[in-house]
């Protein structure tokens, strides 16, 4: 069922407009409430009409979002949801389409799907909840679970490595890669405002709790407290300068990243200046490699360029075979090539 | 060649013969270029005036070791004076352009018939990757046919000596020799392959004029050689009057899409993976972009499938194909698209399995597979076309049922109708009626939009993103009737199963009766699908001829099946359905109606012939 919301002129919608009248399922204290809130308060913002806004998801505890919002939906099958979108985004250009994923869904079942809808650079934007935890199936490892990880099906600690959202993203060729943090709400909105912003696919991973199965894996991002000394914040063009006391930097040597502290002759311009805009992603990628407890974790914009979107691409197909052909004939279709006449 | 000799004179040395019908396979390597010559020489027989069925038999490997009995590719064509339904039963003409295409085929050949072979192709190695002990065309073995030996390869070779092309490609216009050798032979206006020929090979003259000379040496040889006594003359068959052209399975898929999307005001999103035989449909839509044909090559079937599904939420036609393994694998967004009630398409060119199976060869073996390869019950209808042309009107009806009743549609093919070709009218655009699609309209009168209310045919709405008012979420889970929010309720899951199964069984109402070719009542219904039609209805036509009480009903809705079905079936003595699978309609047959029908099945990769219906018909009847 659908809560009825009039048209509005671009901006006149308030957080209210967005929220449907379905009961939220989620267990009490989950991250994704947090991350619902940041998303019903952004939308207004992004400025773009219920109606032409669509969240596809896929299955799992994240893949819930889409019923609780009051735009179209699709909450789809496990790990599709990107697949979903492409097609809905090829064939509707007009509409703005979020995919709501999570570190299974993702990254497990549907990390072909990922991998090439972040390729086609669809202008879609992909938001993946990482609790490194299935939570739906009641706490299997997933795939972003630290090599140890005790759980239900890894009693004895998991023997694989994990796989970095980031990392994968930049290596099927994303134009756009962030990260943020559920709890860190001011810098998450920011975030999903910039995704939404950028022409292409947009992904995005949030640290997100599964206070039940998980609690507290990014504890170290989430305490405010602990949070300056191990998380850097992304700005283009800055220094990655961090800790509670802002003495602390990141400096690449060769290719190495390694943590300074300023003083003793080093200064801001011996450290690493972020520049999402590079071409190359061999920067985004060191960063998207810095891993607690050894480093501090990035957040922000790791990456952002402009390619031409897919659908831009197809459109502009059509157009040119319409030009060189016009608007197709069917006649002429079925007539081409060797007909005979029989009377 | 049957029936109907008579010499006609004409300015030719030697006699030529009038056929009623004519069935010849061209055989050779993978290389070796049979399936172009192949539809050459359909093209000119159709314009011709005659009626076609072809045959392409090739192997999946795409260039199998040269010479090898693996890899040899076939192509056979029925061309007649009167009405023809399959691709012919024995070979009246076999040209055979190694001795690994010889072994392979001649058993096809009728005795007397005429054998044309590449002699120059039978040397000790050739013959020992055919295991051929000794050659055949010295031991006498081939003395019951009229053994045409051409030199092909050295022919070939001088004829286009003066192109300056280096050995190599001058041996691959020997196929242009050997379809020369056989418009000779059948008296073929070779006008219509000399327009090919240039359009194809227009940016290397030098191949284009050398396969030109080829063609015609191949001619000149028919005029000359000795061991010919004689051409043939097929004359034009009767068909209705109109204007026609060729058309295979697949190319009738693609063009009745675009159709179907034009007649009802929808953009065309196909969303597929490669996989043989249906990449074909792919290929054609992709050069069709003007009329907004948005052709998606998905990651893998899954995702092409889910696109789909993506699309129509989005108010697309969306349609996506594949063959068994692929829809193996779509199942699961099938089983989805089904709970969302979204109109698409999903096209299964049926071929040989189980798993890989033999990609190239026809079979039956996925009815039940679409029927019921889904977790839950996920119901939805199914159609089958029979012929290529068939293929064209079948996907205008199952488009027309997936938009009238909100449902995903399945529509069967196989690896036989796809690839083969047959002469379709081309119908008049004006004539073909339009496909009408609703959507609800904006909504701003507060009220609540219902996405899973039914009208009285259970058919919930279409509404459509970007339409104010009407915003809903749809999903894979259970979800209250009317209102479409998630519920676990037992008695509405209850229902809901109930609904979903109930809506698919309405689509009877609005399908045609099961129409019979034959007595009604009688002794023996045929009852087909598919490809297999064809020989059937050339089998029912010849025992009907010789007084016998047997009737056809070839059936194009297999789920839900016309309302008249039941009785029908209880009109007759005995039910035979032909099945190039196990028994899957019988199956179907048997537990919907409680009737003993009986199956004629085969699994052989190849159609059925009409002779193996025919005999099937007749120890029925007996």
């Amino acid at each position: 069922m659908s809560k009825a919301v009039a048209t509005k002129s671009d901006n006149a919608y308030t957080a209210d407009d967005f929220t449907s009248d379905e009961d939220i399922r989620w267990c009490p204290g989950c991250g994704d409430y947090s991350i619902l809130a940041q998303m019903k308060k952004v939308l207004p913002d992004i400025g773009v009409a219920p109606e032409k806004t669509v969240f596809v998801s896929g299955i799992g505890c994240s893949s819930r979002f889409p019923y609780y919002l009051n735009t179209y939906g699709i909450h789809g099958i496990h790990g599709r949801a990107p697949a979903i979108a492409t097609g809905l985004k090829a064939a509707r250009p007009d509409l703005s389409v979020w995919v709501i994923t999570g570190d299974g869904d993702g990254l497990s079942i549907g990390g072909n799907h990922l991998m090439h809808a972040i390729r086609r650079n669809l202008d879609i934007n992909i938001v993946l909840f990482n609790n490194r935890i299935y939570g739906l199936t009641k706490g299997q490892y997933s795939p972003t679970s630290p090599a140890g990880h005790i759980t239900s099906s890894t009693p004895a600690g998991s023997i694989d490595g994990p796989l970095n959202p980031l990392s994968v993203a930049i290596g099927s060729e994303a134009t756009f890669v962030a990260r943020s943090v559920d709890t860190h709400t001011k810098h998450l909105g920011m975030v999903l405002k910039r995704a939404a912003a950028h022409k292409g696919a947009s992904f995005v991973e949030v640290y997100q709790n599964c206070n039940v199965y998980n609690d507290l894996a990014f504890g170290y991002a989430w305490d405010r407290k602990q949070r300056p000394d191990n998380m850097v914040e992304l700005e283009h063009g800055k220094p990655l300068v961090f800790g509670s006391n802002r003495d602390k930097g990141i400096r690449l040597n060769g290719f190495n990243p390694e943590v300074v502290t300023l003083g003793n002759g080093i200064t801001e311009a011996d450290l690493l200046a972020h520049d999402e805009h590079a071409e190359e992603p061999a920067l985004a990628y060191i960063l998207s490699r810095l891993r607690y407890p050894r480093f501090p974790e990035p957040i922000g914009v790791l990456r952002s360029v402009e390619l031409p979107s897919y659908e831009v691409l197809m459109d502009r197909q059509i157009e040119e075979a319409r030009r060189n052909r016009g608007t197709g004939d069917l006649e002429a279709l079925f007539n081409a090539g060797d007909t005979w006449q029989v009377s | 060649m049957s029936t109907a000799e008579s010499e006609i004179p004409a300015g030719r040395p030697r006699p030529v013969r009038e056929l009623e019908t004519a069935t010849v396979r061209l055989a050779g390597d993978s290389g070796d270029g049979m399936q172009l010559v192949g539809t050459q020489l359909t093209n000119t027989s159709a314009l011709a005036g005659n009626d076609v069925a072809t045959l392409p038999d090739f192997p999946a490997e795409i260039r199998a070791p040269k010479g090898t009995l693996a890899g040899v590719s076939g192509f056979q064509i029925h061309f007649a004076a009167r009405d023809v339904l399959t691709p012919g039963d024995r070979l009246d003409a076999l040209v055979a352009m190694n001795p690994a295409a010889l072994r392979e085929n001649l058993r096809d050949l009728e005795p007397h018939g005429v054998l044309v072979v590449d002699e120059d192709a039978f040397d000790a190695k050739a013959l020992k990757l055919a295991h051929y002990a000794e050659n055949p065309l010295e031991n006498g073995s081939l003395d019951g046919y009229q053994l045409v030996r051409a030199p092909i390869t050295k022919l070939t070779r001088a004829a286009v000596e003066e192109t300056g092309l280096g050995k190599k490609l001058s041996e691959r216009c020997r196929n242009f020799f050997a379809l020369g050798l056989v418009y000779w032979l059948y008296g073929r206006d070779p006008e219509p392959t000399r327009r090919f020929i240039s359009n194809k090979f227009k940016n290397t003259p030098d191949v284009a004029e050398a396969n030109q000379r080829a063609l015609e040496a191949g001619w000149n040889f028919g005029e000359t050689a000795e061991s010919l006594t004689g051409s043939y003359h097929v004359p034009p068959a009767e068909m209705a009057p109109g204007r026609y052209r060729n058309i295979t399975g697949n190319q009738g898929f693609a063009w009745g899409l675009i159709a179907a999307a034009r007649l009802s005001g929808k953009e065309l999103f196909y969303g597929s993976y490669p996989i043989t035989p249906a990449s074909d449909i792919l290929h054609e839509l992709s050069r069709h972009k003007q009329f907004g044909v948005r052709s998606f090559q998905a990651e893998d079937e899954l995702a092409a499938m889910s696109s789909v599904i993506g699309a129509a939420f989005g108010g697309a036609m969306g349609v996506t194909a594949s063959a068994g393994p692929g829809i193996a694998l779509k199942s699961e967004a099938m089983g989805l698209a089904v709970m969302l009630e979204l109109p698409l398409l999903v096209l299964n060119i049926q071929r040989a399995g189980p798993s890989t199976g033999m990609p190239t060869k026809t079979e039956q073996a996925d009815l039940l597979q679409v029927m019921f390869g889904r977790s839950g019950e996920a119901p939805m209808p199914v159609l089958a076309a029979s012929t290529p042309a068939d293929c064209f009107d079948t996907i205008r009806e199952a488009w027309r049922i997936a938009t009238a009743f909100m449902t995903p549609v399945t529509v069967l093919s196989d690896a036989f109708i796809a690839t083969s070709a047959e002469p379709w009218k081309i119908p008049d655009v004006e004539s073909l009626s339009t496909i009408p699609v609703t959507h609800p309209d904006a909504s701003s009168n507060g009220a609540s939009f219902m996405p899973y209310a039914r009208d009285e045919r259970l058919v919930r709405p279409w509404a459509l993103p970007g339409t104010p008012g009407l915003m809903h979420r749809v999903g894979g889970l259970e979800k209250q009737d009317i209102t479409g929010n998630v519920s676990y309720d037992p008695e509405n899951h209850n229902h809901m199963v109930r609904v979903r199964a109930r809506k698919v069984e309405n689509v009877a109402s609005v399908i045609p009766p099961q129409a019979v070719d034959g007595p009604d009542p009688g002794d023996l219904l045929v009852l087909s699908w598919g490809g297999v039609y064809g020989a059937c209805a050339s089998a029912v036509a010849r025992v009907q001829q010789s007084g016998a009480s047997v009737a056809l009903a070839n059936v194009r809705h297999l789920h839900p099946m016309p309302s008249n079905m039941a009785a029908l079936l209880s009109h007759y003595r005995r039910v035979l359905i032909p099945e190039l699978n196990s028994g899957q309609l019988r199956m179907l047959i048997r537990s919907k109606f409680l009737i003993d029908a009986v199956g004629l099945n085969k699994t052989t990769g190849r159609p059925f012939s009409a002779v193996e219906i025919e005999e099937s018909i007749k120890s029925l009847i007996r």
